[in-house]
């Protein structure tokens, strides 16, 4: 009897102390995770009074509508997507090919490497100032090389946002390099070897073979890098900023939901615009995974 | 960082083989079979291998190239940076240019706040993380799974989906420009209890029986035994919080006020090239000071930083 007893109680207080040590996380989660999420539903659905003070009134979807249907939405979404085709495949291509010149163990290889990798430890504040200052129209080496349209690149409308895809993609690098890296060493040696020994050239061995192997990682690097495309928000802030002739095609959903909401004063729209973009990046991460699982072969 | 569907195979993510820990004989085996005559076969290895090195040497002659000018330029003085054809070394070097952007900028008081930021915020997100870890490791309580997964949908939301709510949330708390607003809300991480979970789950549970035939409460399970032998994924933690945290711009851009109180290092980049003291070239050495700290990061901690980006790329 005692140690049925004894047994409850230590069950108990195993459950209490569970609880307890998830309880600091949850209480971070609870407050600035969860809340947040759910009441920006909410919010999405009240209308901003024009002038500061009033009363901000429930107006229901009538808002979301309006919002989602605006030129405004639709303009950022289209460069939204615009940007995301100029990032990812540029930035997992060149990750891929860094990744592979460098998986062999050559004298030096380490310093290739830490340089490959270096662009992960830059910050967007970083990135945009050293890329700020190269497509500077008076300094520099753009002019030398003969680029230097009319008007700057960084007001250019068509130039600005290939721009920020340069400086995204280069930020970008060494993420993309060190997961392509992480890939390839995971990749079984000896299927390699076997197709190197059946006289399969370097070049066949890489497609018919190496890509489909790493294929797990590939589709996490899509994923990722989607995902980074989609939150590049500090280039944009720095270097364009809402008062510059190319603002509006370069104004992707996230710099839209800042301006909305800080520049704006428009809690209600920047809700919607920000659901806006959850949904969009997690369809995008639920259909990824389908389209892409399907093709993937795993190794083990 | 987003997660791989989360498998239950211990060490999923914990195990990834740093990058080059193995050797591999590579390069020896090609070709082996059919090359022509031993000369020939050899003369072309040394070709190819001359060809992977230009290969290599242009990637990075890419990659650094703009970090180069940017090294370059803050050494030149002002009317130096418009000469044409550029000078592509500082031939009469200005170092006054760093200490100008350290006064001027007050570089001093950002990087001292964004180390106070950035500590306040590894400390946090590694002790709440070893805690919740180890309760979904080692602890049996209700709803221990829905729990875990509600840990992980964190990284399904992403943070400016929250923006609004948590600045309303920090000025109603009278938190607004102050290192708790700055940090509290990031003071828990569902990636790093998903890693620590799993390093967690690797410990062979002979050894907790022994341990709790010694006497050792949870308590000293943990600190004496489960987090030493996790301490390859409490490192990859602690360098992945720290550059998480350093590298902020959005939300202490929103939540720091004008006096220059708690704003960190990334905002005083932005307002240096809105100041008057600044130049380009003065910009640009502050540039060169802020990204340091964090290149000499790399170099020394680049197994565990790589451990931790890659956790979930490969299974």
């Amino acid at each position: 009897m005692a140690s049925v007893v004894s047994r409850r109680s230590q069950r108990l207080r195993e459950a209490v102390l569970g609880y307890l040590l998830i309880l600091p996380a949850l209480a971070v989660f609870g407050v600035f995770v969860f809340y947040p999420f759910a009441r920006n539903f909410k919010l999405a659905l009240y209308q901003t009074p024009p002038f500061p003070g009033l009363p901000s009134h429930y107006v229901g979807l009538h808002q979301v509508g309006q919002v989602l249907t605006s030129s405004n939405f639709l303009q950022s979404l289209l460069t939204t997507i615009f940007f995301v085709v100029l990032v990812v495949p540029a930035g997992l291509l060149l990750g891929l090919f860094l990744a592979v010149a460098a998986h062999r163990h050559l004298r030096g290889i380490a310093v290739y490497r830490i340089i490959f990798s270096s662009t992960v430890v830059s910050s967007v504040a970083v990135a945009a100032l050293v890329f700020g200052t190269l497509m500077n129209p008076v300094v520099g080496f753009l002019p030398w090389l003969g680029i230097n349209p009319h008007p700057p690149i960084l007001e250019n409308t068509t130039w600005a946002l290939p721009a920020i895809a340069v400086m995204a993609v280069w930020q970008f690098l060494g993420l993309s390099f060190i997961i392509m890296s992480a890939g390839l060493s995971s990749l079984p040696e000896e299927v390699l070897e076997a197709a190197r020994v059946d006289g399969a050239s370097s070049w066949t061995t890489f497609w018919r073979v190496t890509v489909p192997l790493l294929s797990p990682t590939l589709f996490f690097g899509v994923v990722v890098a989607t995902i980074y495309a989609f939150q590049t928000f500090g280039q944009i802030d720095i270097l364009i900023g809402s008062q510059n002739a190319a603002y509006e095609h370069v104004n992707v959903l996230i710099y839209n939901v800042y301006t909305t909401l800080q520049i704006n004063g428009d809690p209600g729209r920047a809700a919607v615009l920000s659901i806006a973009l959850f949904l969009l990046t997690l369809t995008l991460t639920l259909v990824q995974m389908r389209f892409l699982e399907r093709r993937v072969s795993y190794a083990s | 960082m987003p997660a791989e569907p989360v498998s239950d195979a211990p060490g999923a993510a914990a195990v990834l083989p740093a990058e080059g820990a193995v050797p591999r004989p590579q390069g020896a085996a090609p070709g082996e079979a059919h090359r022509p005559t031993p000369r020939a076969g050899r003369s072309r290895r040394r070709l190819r291998l001359v060809a992977r090195y230009l290969l290599l040497t242009l990637g990075a002659l890419v990659v650094l190239l703009p970090v180069y000018l940017t090294v370059v330029n803050s050494l030149l003085p002002e009317p130096a940076l418009a000469h044409q054809p550029p000078y592509l070394y500082p031939s009469h070097a200005q170092w006054q240019n760093y200490s100008t952007a350290w006064v001027g900028g007050h570089l001093s008081i950002y990087l001292r706040n964004s180390v106070i930021q950035t500590a306040i915020i590894v400390v946090g997100q590694l002790v709440t993380s070893i805690l919740a870890a180890y309760a979904f490791a080692f602890l049996r309580f209700p709803f221990r799974r829905t729990l875990f997964l509600l840990f992980l949908s964190t990284l399904m939301i992403p943070f400016e989906v929250t923006l609004i709510t948590n600045l309303d949330t920090i000025t109603s708390l009278g938190w607004y420009n102050t290192f708790a607003g700055l940090t509290v809300p990031f003071l828990a991480t569902g990636f790093g209890t998903f890693l620590l979970r799993q390093a967690f789950l690797q410990i062979p549970r002979d050894l907790q029986e022994a341990a709790a035939l010694d006497g050792y409460g949870h308590w000293r399970f943990m600190t004496r035994v489960a987090v030493p032998l996790a301490r390859p994924s409490v490192a990859a933690l602690a360098v992945f919080s720290f550059l998480g945290a350093w590298n902020q711009y959005l939300w202490p851009l929103v939540v720091t006020g004008n006096n220059n109180a708690v704003r960190t290092v990334q905002i005083g980049l932005k307002l240096l090239v809105g100041t008057n003291v600044s130049s380009v070239n003065v910009t640009l050495a502050g540039t060169v000071i802020a990204v340091t700290p964090l290149l000499i990061l790399l170099i020394v901690f680049q197994k565990q930083l790589v451990r931790s980006l890659t956790a979930g790329a490969v299974k």
